[in-house]
């Protein structure tokens, strides 16, 4: 479906030289932006194009770069996250790997718009490997007077640097990310002040993602409304979506946003069907943040509508029946999977990278993993079920940074959704029991057995 | 359960080779004037690499002369992130990621059979000092599960035989001295 945009070079040989990139059209947008464009005509270029921030959050790129304080006298700043440590998640790692050159041009024209001399890229710090080709690709520019001083002759230069993270879910927040930056723990910042006034260095600043800023360049090359003209209705342009787990197909795919789920799980044009001839169960679809959904229900709303791969399709039904885009990460389980073992691990991710600066996340994570805990090793109560709906309901909304509601949906739409499993596992004790380690085992266990398996199935 | 750890200074002599300080202040240069506080995260790398593989008390206050920053700055920094050991560890350090999209297609598994081949348990180091077993959170390879990381090189799509010959490497490797290793300071360039 549709031509890529982001990763239409992805399979020329030597696509992350230079000199390849180039003849390529590579830089095109640069050349275009700095000698064509107004600062300003590219900012308007990009809120034409309707692109929204592919971290998580969905936030339309234009209005945020409206929002930079530019009146202050202090130097701003361009962050690029490629913190990317959402679990399911894994595009940015491959648009870096395979096509570094079209982040660093998208991170010239973005900082030519935002009238900023100085970009940092706040890589993760697992992702060491991407160091050495991002610096190489960025000296390659810089060699090629892409980058540096007074820029195709222009007035406007430019340096970009890359800051490793070492480990920490959290410093993918914002303004957690800033204060790494600045050397300290990743503890995220009261907002507001937002960054777009006090930043990085108290100065104004604008932190985007890797895919976000690499859409740049393309959208300048054919301008803002073709962008616009694909994908469907206020979710445009195409979107990386990393999906992984129970599929016959997991990796990178760039889809053009209204790609039905189904065509994107069952076609082999894509996830190419659930492994080992098994049944659909649930899919995450947006990173290990966003509710989880039965089968039924990510490939259809409740109104029996097709669910399509865009923000306001996967959002549909709120909190009861629908999830969110997300960054992406798509994460697809079949039959074998256990929904109280897999928040377990979840709610065991969050309370590892909680940063500890509110009680409600800190402790609330740490109960219910307890609790979690106890359900899936058959020491379960039945009042524990209520008991993590509640805590998960007083985490939400009552933290500094969206990590808590992060920690709570996971919780939450596993019981909404599944129920009867958390049941089944407090009801039988005996057989949760037995069942130590792993999917096999599982399986032979519950097929047929398990009451809950079977429901969701299409 | 929490373990309070004293904060024990040695007194070995510590520093980075001439090469490395050199590249500490190119480092310090890409930061605004009087922010070299920012570099703390590259520099606690290098460090940890070069240095003895994990942060002691001696090179934290390495790393905080350097900077001029408090001693204090370096250690709440070095606790918050978990790249960085405040104990020794083996050679190679083996992260085993646990997290749920790895754990659901055989990250368990490997984790088992890796304790089983090595004869030790979760953060525990073999007695040859060759290697250190640990879990971590999702790596960020999710589509090439099961993942591990060794001393942060990615091995992907892992099965017992693909543990096999990757320990069987590893050992290889560790007895020839002119094997090279992924450094922050050879990636920074
Ligand atoms: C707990 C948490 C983790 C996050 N992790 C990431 C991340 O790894 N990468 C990312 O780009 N954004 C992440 N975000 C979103 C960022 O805070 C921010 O919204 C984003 O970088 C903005 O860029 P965008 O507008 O281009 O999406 C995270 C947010 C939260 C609350
Ligand atoms: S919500 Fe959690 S991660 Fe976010 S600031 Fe509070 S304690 Fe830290």
């Amino acid at each position: 479906m549709g031509k890529p945009v982001l990763l239409e070079h992805i399979r020329i040989p030597g696509i992350r030289q230079f000199g390849v990139y180039r003849s390529h059209g590579g830089y095109r947008p640069v050349e275009k932006a700095l000698l064509e464009m107004s600062p300003t005509e590219v900012g308007q270029e990009v809120t034409r194009s309707g692109l929204r921030g592919r971290g998580g959050a969905g936030f339309p790129t234009g209005l945020k770069w409206s929002f930079l304080n530019r009146k202050s006298d202090k130097p701003r700043y361009l962050v690029c996250n490629a913190d990317e440590s959402e679990p399911g998640t894994f595009k940015d790692r491959y648009l870096m790997e395979h096509l570094p050159h079209r982040l660093v041009e998208g991170l010239i024209v973005s900082s030519y718009a935002l009238g900023v001399n100085t970009c940092y890229i706040y890589i993760r710090g697992e992702f060491k490997y991407l160091v050495r080709i991002l610096e190489h690709a960025i000296r390659e520019a810089k060699e090629n007077g892409f980058l540096g001083e007074r820029i195709l002759g222009t007035d406007f230069s430019l340096e970009i640097h890359l800051h490793p993270g070492a480990g920490a879910y959290i410093c993918g927040e914002e303004t957690a990310l800033l204060e790494s930056l600045e050397g300290k723990r990743g503890n995220p910042r009261i907002k507001p002040p937002y960054p777009a006034y006090k930043g990085l260095y108290d100065c104004p600043t604008v932190v985007n993602n890797v895919e976000t800023l690499a859409a740049v360049g393309p959208i300048i090359n054919m301008g803002g409304e073709a962008y616009a003209g694909l994908g469907k209705g206020k979710s445009t342009g195409t979107k990386l979506i990393s999906a992984c787990g129970h599929i016959n197909r997991p990796g990178v795919y760039e889809i053009e946003m209204g790609l039905p789920v189904e065509e994107f799980i069952f076609s082999d044009e894509y996830c190419n069907g659930i492994r080992s001839g098994r049944h659909l169960k649930a899919v995450i679809p947006g990173g290990s943040s966003v509710p989880v959904l039965p089968a039924d229900l990510i490939l259809r709303t409740a109104k029996n509508e097709k669910r399509l791969l865009t923000y306001e399709s996967l959002e549909e039904g709120g909190f009861d029946s629908g999830s969110m885009l997300g960054s992406g990460g798509f994460i697809v389980y079949d039959e074998t999977a256990c929904m109280v073992r897999n928040t377990l691990n979840l709610t065991r991710f969050y309370r590892h990278e909680s940063c500890g600066q509110c009680s409600p996340c800190r402790e609330g994570t740490g109960w219910m993993e307890k609790v979690l805990w106890r359900i899936e090793h058959g020491e379960g109560r039945w009042k524990d079920i209520d008991l993590l709906v509640n805590i998960a309901r007083h985490i939400e909304g009552n933290t500094i940074c969206p990590f808590g509601d992060a920690a709570a949906w996971p919780v939450a739409s596993a019981i909404r959704h599944f129920r009867e499993e958390f049941e089944y596992h407090v009801e039988y004790p005996d057989e949760v029991r037995v069942i130590t380690h792993g999917n096999l085992v599982r399986e032979t266990r519950f097929t047929g057995g398990h009451p809950v398996s079977g429901i969701r199935f299409r | 359960m929490i373990t309070h750890r004293l904060h024990v200074k040695e007194n070995r002599p510590v520093a980075f080779s001439e090469a490395t300080l050199k590249k500490v202040r190119e480092l310090i240069q890409q930061y605004p004037e009087g922010k070299q506080k920012s570099a703390l995260l590259p520099v606690l790398h290098m460090a940890q690499e070069e240095l003895g593989g994990y942060l002691s008390v001696d090179v934290m206050d390495y790393v905080a002369s350097l900077l001029q920053l408090n001693p204090i700055e370096v250690f709440e920094v070095a606790t918050f992130y978990s790249m960085f050991y405040l104990e020794p560890v083996g050679k190679y350090v083996i992260e085993v990621c646990r997290t749920a999209p790895c754990a659901i297609c055989g990250g368990e598994e490997i984790l088992e059979y890796l304790k089983e081949k090595l004869q030790i348990g979760v953060g525990e180091t073999t007695p040859d000092g060759l290697f250190t077993l640990k879990t971590v959170e999702c790596l960020g390879g999710c589509g090439y599960a099961p993942v591990l990381q060794v001393n942060t090189q990615f091995h992907e799509q892992l099965d017992q035989v693909a543990i096999d010959r990757l320990l069987d490497t590893l050992r290889k490797q560790a007895a020839d001295p002119s094997s090279a290793d992924l450094t922050w300071a050879s990636q920074f360039c």
